[in-house]
């Protein structure tokens, strides 16, 4: 995807795969973390995008590849306008019903002990949430945030 | 082989069973984290059940679940429920779900 305006170019990006494995639920969002901390984000925003990530990874796992293990796939592009976007995409299952899925408390999983909350609080915490998905063929989620200005910080204080 | 993200540390009295989460709330380590407290609060089967997340680094929506299924969880034995030192952090998402209606949540001192 090209950037829209000029005072947007793509800084960093960092890409990686890991399997479905819960585990990687907390990996995940400590890499992503990791990647962003070169951004100085604020320990706010810095949850604000871990917590996205978790609730992303957790979906893939939980939902995604609810019958057979496969790969989540995370892209994370940093910009020069302290801009950045997280793309987390699956092979998974897909979802039917977007609209619904996105819902406050809308859960698949009736087993298990699940919120329906996920998308919720990834929409809280991010700017911008955009789901696509191919029932059968997998989903992607691109979650995006304008980070503060650390100068601006400053002059508040 | 794979390190558990979070452990469980409890404390019985004769008024109270505190449970004491340590590290990350999500889905990975909630399914610890349940088993553990459910075996706990069947073993005691105390008149109040003490959720405390003073130790908690991270919790995503998977600590709801974990929460509300606690709650009534304690409620079928007849135990009051309750989740001290609820970090500002760990307040947001609760608020998110609105769950401080319907679970008595103290915030950290």
């Amino acid at each position: 995807m090209q950037s829209k305006t000029k005072d947007k170019k793509l800084v960093n990006q960092f890409y990686f795969v890991l399997p479905s494995l819960s585990i990687n639920e907390s990996v995940s969002r400590a890499v992503t973390g990791a990647f962003c901390a070169q951004m100085n984000p604020t320990i706010e925003e810095l949850a604000d995008i871990k917590c996205s990530v978790s609730e992303a990874v957790t979906n893939c796992i939980v939902h995604a590849y609810r019958y057979a293990p496969g790969d989540i796939y995370i892209t994370v592009s940093l910009y020069s306008n302290r801009s950045l976007r997280i793309v987390i995409r699956d092979k998974g299952v897909g979802i039917d019903d977007i609209k619904a899925a996105r819902a406050p408390l809308f859960t698949t999983d009736t087993t298990g002990e699940r919120s329906g909350m996920g998308f919720a609080v990834m929409e809280s915490f991010m700017d911008k949430v955009k789901v696509l998905s191919h029932p059968g063929k997998g989903t992607k989620i691109t979650l995006f945030k304008q980070l503060s200005d650390p100068s601006e910080a400053v002059k508040n204080q | 082989m794979i390190r558990e993200s979070a452990t469980v540390t409890v404390n019985n009295t004769d008024t109270c069973l505190i449970v004491t989460i340590n590290g990350d709330i999500d889905h990975h380590s909630a399914r610890t984290i349940r088993e553990r407290i459910d075996s706990e609060l069947f073993f005691y089967r105390p008149p109040l059940l003490v959720l405390n997340l003073k130790n908690v680094d991270f919790m995503d929506s998977s600590g709801l679940g974990l929460i509300l299924g606690r709650q009534s969880r304690a409620h079928e034995l007849g135990c009051a429920f309750k989740v001290i030192n609820c970090s500002p952090r760990t307040r947001k998402i609760f608020e998110l779900a609105g769950l401080e209606r319907i679970v008595d949540i103290v915030d950290t001192e």
